[in-house]
């Protein structure tokens, strides 16, 4: 059981942002990449929602719109850039876009 | 009663969250993702922020998680070999595996954060929508005009990179 404290929300906050990255280090697929980098936004959300509620204070809550909003514009530029990827080489497994590397 | 309902939602998120990191299929993914974010949606419900849940199901789960199912059926990479999850090098999965494990248990094995019980105990004033109106429209105006300008720098490289212009090849 994870006590309903400002702990136990820490706690599944922690935890929600360990296997976001946990994704993204493991994941080929870069679209499923992409939704773990979404689960990483979200466990970051919770935090700062538990933190104003446990402080009696507002501002964690507002900054939860600015996170939203940047996750939808991020979403919507990170998958135009998935898909002129996709016409050009065929492929969004990870390990083949490495054109960069050398 | 409050105990129980959250950790209901707390483990319903975190179970839907590993469904997205370990499904091998993207729709599949997807889907858990979207559970996930109703979970999400839920732990706010519980901290009483009911207007971020309605804002977290209308933008993420109502058009993120589209977009996404979209892109995943527009691309189709069903025909491509499976994919294993990636090899690391061995000092990287155990510094890895070990940062996060050490992360989260920091979080659990802490001694507990000093939280006023007054303020614990007293309704949460994340309810109520004026509070937001008035903290966006003062405090936080700046930010707010510059995630205008973000979105619409967004709006304008999305267009860039999805549309073909004539005789501008070397935009793409």
């Amino acid at each position: 059981m994870i006590p309903a404290t400002l702990d136990g929300h820490l706690l599944v906050s922690g935890a929600l942002f360990a296997l976001g990255l946990l994704g993204v280090l493991l994941r080929r697929n870069t679209l499923v990449v992409f939704m773990c980098l979404e689960l990483v936004l979200v466990a970051s959300t919770v935090a700062l929602v538990a933190f104003s509620r446990y402080n009696g204070i507002l501002d964690g809550n507002v900054f939860v719109f600015f996170i939203l909003t940047v996750a939808a514009a991020e979403v919507a530029v990170g998958l135009a850039i998935i898909v002129a990827l996709f016409r050009r080489r065929q492929t969004v497994q990870v390990d083949e876009l490495n054109s960069l590397r050398n | 009663m409050g105990e129980l309902t959250f950790n209901l939602l707390a483990w319903f998120t975190l179970l839907s969250a590993a469904g997205v990191v370990i499904n091998r299929n993207a729709v599949n993914a997807a889907l858990c993702l979207l559970l996930c974010l109703t979970g999400v949606a839920g732990l706010f419900v519980v901290l009483e922020a009911y207007l971020l849940a309605f804002v977290l199901l209308l933008v993420y789960a109502g058009a993120v998680v589209a977009l996404f199912l979209f892109i995943v059926m527009l691309l189709d990479t069903s025909g491509a070999p499976r994919a294993l999850p990636r090899r690391l090098p061995l000092i990287a999965r155990v510094l890895a595996g070990g940062l996060i494990a050490s992360g989260v248990l920091s979080f659990s094995a802490r001694a507990k954060l000093p939280v006023s019980e007054a303020v614990a105990a007293a309704p949460g004033i994340g309810g109520a929508l004026k509070p937001y109106a008035y903290q966006l429209f003062t405090t936080y105006l700046l930010p707010v005009q510059i995630l205008g300008f973000l979105l619409l720098a967004a709006m304008i490289g999305v267009i860039v990179l999805s549309k073909k212009f004539e005789g501008l090849e070397d935009v793409k």
